[in-house]
């Protein structure tokens, strides 16, 4: 190892450190090759912003008086369904949670106006969130019911907690069947009619560092705007996928769980989102500070769109029925150049992930490094490899 | 003689009718067709100049209401809330005249307001609710 992150985190202190993005990063390499890079940089910024159901917030309200308990009764915000299966006043609302009444997808496709997501972003905008509950009353906690506005400002705490995020690489989607799908990669058009990725590329935090070298459990992140942290692998970690000789998986592989406080976000990087006829899920900001500690590091960051490398799978039979069939391996520079060939067919492509957004990111977390609010960790524990 | 520009939205069920025959033959109206999206089984979408006697031109728009086609005139009142958009991109793919453009470099969508003709196709399409369009 030539540098430790402890020897980085002295740099920031002291004003010293060169932090470039991942994009910056591509070009250093390319120019001046991976070992004069380790030596010239100490940290590649990397990043994503796209949408990820598998996010929730939960928090703790002041209690009433009388108090109630809400543990094991049915609570809703704004009209839509929390998990209250905790002690009295602790309350957990997912990303794709809907209301009970809502008419989801009986009118086809449905819109998805309002789901957790949206409320997620409007408890972090700072607007009144409307809970009811009716419970059944203890004597301890004797208040049978409530019906009251929050507000981000007066609860005790709310905790952003997403069990699945920033997936390392993800499909493309496409559609073979002679009808319009619905799925969560968006719209997909008869007949190869267009195909929908969703991933940062080259900015993607986990395809820079492909094998968890640096990026593991502990590790301090930017989260939703605010300060968050790596909290356990995500579920669905996968990191035993087939490998491009430059060590980045060629299908789904890794992901993450992450945790911060959600009073230091905002709603301008944790988005409420509707797929029209699939349902509304959170679209997330997440940017990883990758520590340039050794050649292999400076290598790992620097790969391109072209070296990455993803599956295009029909959402009409093949994902659904859990097959294995791809349509096409394409690059993420193919992706991006807005059309790709499947069996001789040009097929128009689009992106779900915002990369114009990740990069947003990736300066912000420059910047923050440089004015010395946000220091590296060491992971305490690695990722499953 | 009277003109104008329309979008027509059909529901799938009517995707089968020849609508447009009736609007020739009963109505007299002279038609231009600038942009079509119709498949079987699907809603379509049809971008119409009509030329004719205002009169026949009123009664033709009565006929297309009472056949359940929603319609809108066509004219650029499709805006984008920059507050909302992310620039993903999900919109070019559906657009069927190119209003949107990407900077191939930092991946921002642009809105080219001037080549919209407000199908509404983006609209739908939009997770972020960024796309709006007034009738």
């Amino acid at each position: 190892m030539i540098k430790t992150i402890a020897q980085i985190n002295e740099k920031i202190k002291q004003g010293k450190v060169v932090v470039v993005t991942a994009e910056e990063m591509k070009t250093i390499v390319k120019d001046k090759g991976a070992s004069l890079a380790v030596r010239n940089v100490d940290i590649v910024t990397t990043a994503t912003f796209g949408p990820m159901c598998s996010s929730g917030v939960y928090f703790n309200i002041k209690q009433p008086k009388p108090k109630i308990k809400l543990g094991g009764s049915r609570v809703f915000l704004n009209g839509v369904e929390a998990y209250a299966g905790f002690a009295a006043a602790d309350i957990f609302i997912g990303a794709a949670a809907l209301s009970p009444e809502g008419p989801r997808n009986s009118i086809y496709p449905g819109e998805f106006k309002y789901g957790g997501a949206h409320v997620i972003e409007d408890l972090v905008r700072g607007k009144d969130i409307k809970l009811e509950a009716a419970v059944y009353g203890t004597d301890c906690y004797p208040a049978k019911k409530i019906k009251t506005l929050i507000n981000i400002r007066d609860i005790n705490e709310a905790v952003l907690f997403n069990f699945r995020n920033a997936y390392q690489n993800y499909n493309a989607a496409a559609n073979v069947s002679d009808k319009v799908i619905y799925t969560y990669m968006g719209t997909l058009r008869p007949n190869l009619g267009n195909v929908t990725y969703c991933s940062a590329g080259q900015l993607s935090p986990l395809l820079n560092d492909p094998l968890y070298r640096t990026i593991g459990i502990g590790t301090k992140i930017f989260l939703g705007g605010g300060q968050g942290y790596i909290a356990w692998q995500g579920t669905q970690h996968n990191p035993l996928v087939k490998r491009a000789e430059n060590k980045t998986p060629l299908s789904p592989a890794a992901t993450v769980a992450v945790i911060g406080d959600l009073k230091q976000m905002s709603g301008q990087w944790l988005r409420g989102t509707s797929f029209r006829g699939y349902g509304a899920t959170l679209t997330v900001g997440i940017g990883v500070p990758i520590p340039i500690i050794d050649e292999e590091a400076a290598r790992h960051a620097a790969v391109t769109d072209e070296q990455i490398f993803t599956q295009v799978i029909d959402y009409s039979k093949v994902y659904p029925q859990g097959a294995k069939e791809i349509l096409a391996k394409v690059s993420y520079a193919e992706l991006k150049s807005g059309e790709i060939k499947i069996a001789g067919k040009k097929v128009p492509t689009a992106s779900i992930s915002s990369y114009y957004k990740a990069r947003e990111i990736c300066q912000i977390l420059k910047k923050r490094i440089e004015g010395k609010e946000f220091f590296l960790t060491e992971p305490v524990a690695p990722l499953p490899r | 003689m009277y003109s104008n520009k329309i979008v027509l939205h059909f529901p799938s069920n009517l995707v089968d009718k020849p609508i447009i025959y009736k609007l020739c033959k009963d109505f007299d109206l002279e038609f231009n067709i600038l942009k079509t999206f119709v498949n079987p089984k699907e809603e379509g979408l049809m971008v119409l100049e009509l030329k004719g006697d205002k009169e026949q031109y009123d009664k033709a728009i009565k006929y297309l209401k009472k056949e359940g086609i929603k319609f809108q005139t066509l004219s650029k009142d499709v805006t984008r809330d920059e507050e909302k958009c992310v620039h993903c991109g999900l919109c070019l793919s559906v657009c069927p005249s190119s209003a949107f453009e990407v900077n191939l470099e930092t991946r921002e969508v642009s809105f080219r307001k001037e080549k919209c003709i407000a199908c509404g196709m983006c609209v739908d399409v939009c997770p972020y609710k960024a796309m709006k369009v007034k009738f």
